[in-house]
């Protein structure tokens, strides 16, 4: 969420537990301006918060004139010394995924280490030739690569919030929210990520489609479905999306008003539990 | 004079045709219900304000803006959005919480609350909560502190908390925990139960009594029900509180059936989302006994028994009621009035100033064990609890558990992963600050301590963590099939042409049985087939 929207922003998402405390906020109200000003950021989100077991991890993300390709993460332990992350690379992910297992503790430099079996040659002589690999990958490696999959999975805007104009992707200042109706359909949120099905759909779906705005993939074409909760929440005037897929993950949008945004605050693991569960 | 007379003729007449003409353009249009005369009349005043350039090339502009300008929009032909209802309902009914009780409840409660708090104070606990980093919202909380008032004045209750919140996919539970006054029990409910149980047990044996009487040729099956664990009765163990659940801050609060060990052990097993409607039914492999109002409550029993924890020295056991701050002697253990208050940085460096309040639920589903005679609870133990086993190795006999007030640091890893952090709200002030324990068995549980003040709440998804991942449990083995035999394997039906051999056969077999009527030949039944 927007970090000139705190104010009222973390009220309306507090409906799933977790909030900001006094002082985090006032913190977070001076560090931002100061952050934004150092990095050059158009503008700053407050991405959220990740449970550690020693330690919670905050995390902002600066955008830059691009809003989906210029971002740049950034994590504290306070609100307000602020570390910058490395961007998330293919090799990292496949790492981290096969490393990282458990709850974030708390400390960057953290090793989380995986030994991996390789076996080569035949069934018979596979004892001696069994080869073991130890992956080792530290906590911030795998800080980055949540937040990448998180924004990747289920990083949610309402649908006309942005436009694509001459290949930019930026906030739509025409936006003036959905309808209440609107609200109610989990297909007009979209994923604010790479499109991964969009070109995959018919002609005659796509028939419908309006190029600058719908440039995403659509909520309710996720898979397995159901994997979102949709509400409406403060004497039903706001709109609010739980991921069940990332527990923690929380949107919010005021109907017929340009407000939205979303937040994580949770442990910072996948629910893969989510078939059994519906 | 003629002249003269002429001429006023002819005024006359001029004025009798203006006014004939200003009576012709002063009638209204059968279309539009204008006149001309006063359309001219806008359309000079407006030439005369606006003074246009070239106003005769824009005059017929001029005039149709005159026109369209008089079109006053009366009411949509469009109706309301139909959502409002929705809001709108809602907002009705949040409207009585704002209203003032009669006021003969007014002064009951004002002896009430000089006597036992009933009401807690939830804004307090909210501006703590805050602190934390956890709560719902400024506006929330005092929506539901409003709620809880409205609860207790509707029930007879000596004492209500605010228990927490469980996320459902539809809809949320706010839940409240709350103690009936002595005496004040909801007999009809225990009755309707017990009768309940009764008629099943009644139908049980008359489906065996009507089993017996048919001539029984169906083998009888050899499977014995384990016996079933009996439940806890009201205010003790598990069932110690009710509990209170409403969708919405002003909607009515429902009261939660009390909760069965089977139920509890079931819960143990399955992992489900809840819905938002306590009706819904439990879909799930081992199957629940009972619906979604049982299943939460069994969560809640869970939740509350492994993460209730309060500061070391605030409870005692003891024989004697000490009612400085709480008069309610709880099951077997009391407020301690000497209590003054530990630290925060103390309650924040070690676990071993917190201990748990609320009684351990043992592998049967109940606070205290009870000896099933034959079998002593081995069904839940096998099937279930590896899970809560691992959790709390220091339990190694079903018999018993750890008792109440239990120090946190000897509640064991689980998925190694230790079961509560434990944080300082503030590090810039922290000889203000609270201190704040955050369970990780059960995400979303958090206790508070500043003083001789603690609350412990829950806003989460009612689901217990699962390390990395979950195994449902596997359906038993298929049972074999009935042994294959001629006498129920499906033969095909004989053609006519056969039938006529066999009868002629038959024919000829009687014909030489005529003739030989002395013997008597067994054969026949074999051929039928």
């Amino acid at each position: 969420m927007d970090s000139n929207s705190l104010y009222y922003s973390l009220d309306l998402v507090a409906g799933s537990g977790y909030t900001f405390t006094a002082e985090q906020r006032a913190a977070l109200q001076t560090s931002l301006i100061i952050l934004r000003q150092n990095y050059n950021f158009n503008r700053v989100m407050l991405w959220g918060k990740i449970f550690g077991i020693n330690a919670d991890y905050f995390i902002v993300q600066g955008r830059g004139e691009d809003e989906l390709k210029d971002k740049k993460n950034l994590y504290s332990f306070n609100c307000v010394d602020w570390f910058l992350l490395p961007p998330a690379t293919d090799a990292m992910i496949e790492e981290v995924s096969k490393a990282a297992q458990g709850r974030f503790m708390g400390d960057p430099s953290f090793k989380y280490e995986h030994v991996e079996t390789h076996r080569q040659g035949g069934e018979a002589e596979a004892a001696e030739e069994e080869d073991e690999v130890t992956i080792k990958v530290s906590e911030e490696e795998r800080l980055v690569v949540t937040i990448h999959q998180i924004d990747r999975e289920v990083s949610v805007v309402p649908r006309g919030a942005f436009i694509k104009s001459h290949g930019l992707i930026q906030t739509n200042r025409s936006f003036n929210g959905l309808s209440h109706s609107e609200a109610g359909k989990l297909h007009n949120f979209l994923h604010f990520t790479e499109p991964k099905n969009l070109k995959k759909k018919s002609i005659l779906e796509m028939a419908y489609l309006d190029p600058s705005i719908d440039f995403l993939d659509p909520l309710s074409d996720d898979t397995p479905k159901g994997s979102w909760s949709l509400q409406f929440e403060c004497g039903s005037n706001v709109c609010v999306l739980r991921s069940l897929l990332w527990l923690g993950l929380t949107f919010y949008h005021v109907p017929m008003a340009p407000q939205h945004g979303y937040i994580y605050m949770g442990d910072g693991t996948k629910n893969l539990d989510l078939p059994f569960m519906l | 004079m003629e002249a003269r007379g002429g001429k006023q003729d002819m005024e006359q007449q001029k004025l009798h045709t203006a006014a004939c003409l200003k009576a012709f353009m002063l009638t209204n249009s059968t279309k539009t219900n204008l006149n001309l005369y006063d359309h001219l009349t806008r359309l000079l005043m407006r030439l005369m304000d606006e003074r246009p350039p070239d106003a005769v090339d824009v005059i017929e502009d001029m005039s149709r803006d005159v026109k369209r300008a008089l079109f006053v929009e009366r009411q949509s032909t469009l109706r309301a959005a139909p959502h409002t209802a929705a809001t709108q309902r809602l907002a009705e009914r949040q409207r009585l919480l704002f209203t003032r009780g009669e006021e003969g409840d007014q002064e009951d409660e004002l002896v009430a609350t000089a006597d036992t708090p009933a009401l807690p104070n939830v804004s307090e606990v909210g501006f703590y909560l805050e602190q934390a980093g956890v709560g719902l919202g400024r506006e929330e909380m005092q929506r539901i502190f409003l709620a809880l008032k409205q609860l207790v004045e509707s029930q007879p209750l000596q004492h209500c908390r605010l228990w927490g919140k469980i996320l459902g996919i539809e809809s949320n539970y706010v839940i409240a925990e709350a103690e009936y006054r002595e005496g004040e029990e909801e007999e009809e409910q225990s009755t309707e139960e017990t009768a309940e149980e009764e008629r099943e047990a009644e139908t049980r044996d008359d489906e065996e009594e009507s089993e017996a009487k048919e001539s029984n040729p169906l083998p009888q099956s050899t499977y014995k029900p384990p016996p079933v664990v009996p439940k806890e009765a009201n205010r003790t163990g598990v069932n110690k509180f009710v509990y209170y659940v409403c969708k919405e801050p002003g909607l009515p609060w429902v009261k939660l059936p009390s909760v069965t060990p089977a139920q509890i052990t079931a819960a143990r097993q399955i992992r489900k989302f809840f819905t938002g409607r306590l009706d819904a039914p439990i879909a799930s492999y081992p199957p629940f006994p009972g619906n979604e109002a049982n299943y939460l409550r069994a969560q809640i029993a869970r939740i509350s028994a492994g993460t209730h924890v309060s500061p070391q020295g605030f409870y005692q056991f003891g024989e004697e009621e000490g009612d400085e701050e709480e008069a309610i002697p709880r099951d077997s253990y009391e407020v301690n009035p000497d209590f003054e208050g530990i630290p925060v940085p103390e309650m924040v460096e070690s676990l071993s100033t917190w201990v748990h309040h609320v009684q351990h639920i043992l592998q049967q589903g109940r606070c205290t064990w009870v000896n099933l005679a034959a079998k002593p609870e081995e069904e839940s133990y096998e099937e279930g609890d590896a899970e809560e086993k691992e959790e709390e190795p220091d339990e190694p006999e079903p018999e018993v558990g750890p008792s109440l007030l239990t120090p946190l640091s000897e509640d064991a890893e689980l998925f190694h992963t230790p079961p509560w952090s434990t944080r300082i709200s503030s590090t810039l002030t922290s000889q203000y600050a609270v201190a704040v324990l955050r369970s990780n068995l059960w995400p979303g549980a958090h206790a508070y301590v500043c003083g001789k003040k603690f609350e412990n709440i829950y806003i989460g998804w009612g689901l217990k963590f699962a390390g990395d991942s979950y195994n449902p449990s596997v359906p038993p083995v298929p049972q074999k099939e009935y042994p294959s035999g001629p006498e129920i394997t499906e033969a095909l039906d004989p053609t006519l042409e056969e039938e006529e051999m066999l009868n002629a056969a038959l024919e000829e077999q009687q014909a030489a049985q005529e003739e030989l009527d002395d013997m008597d030949e067994e054969e026949e039944e074999g051929d039928d087939d």
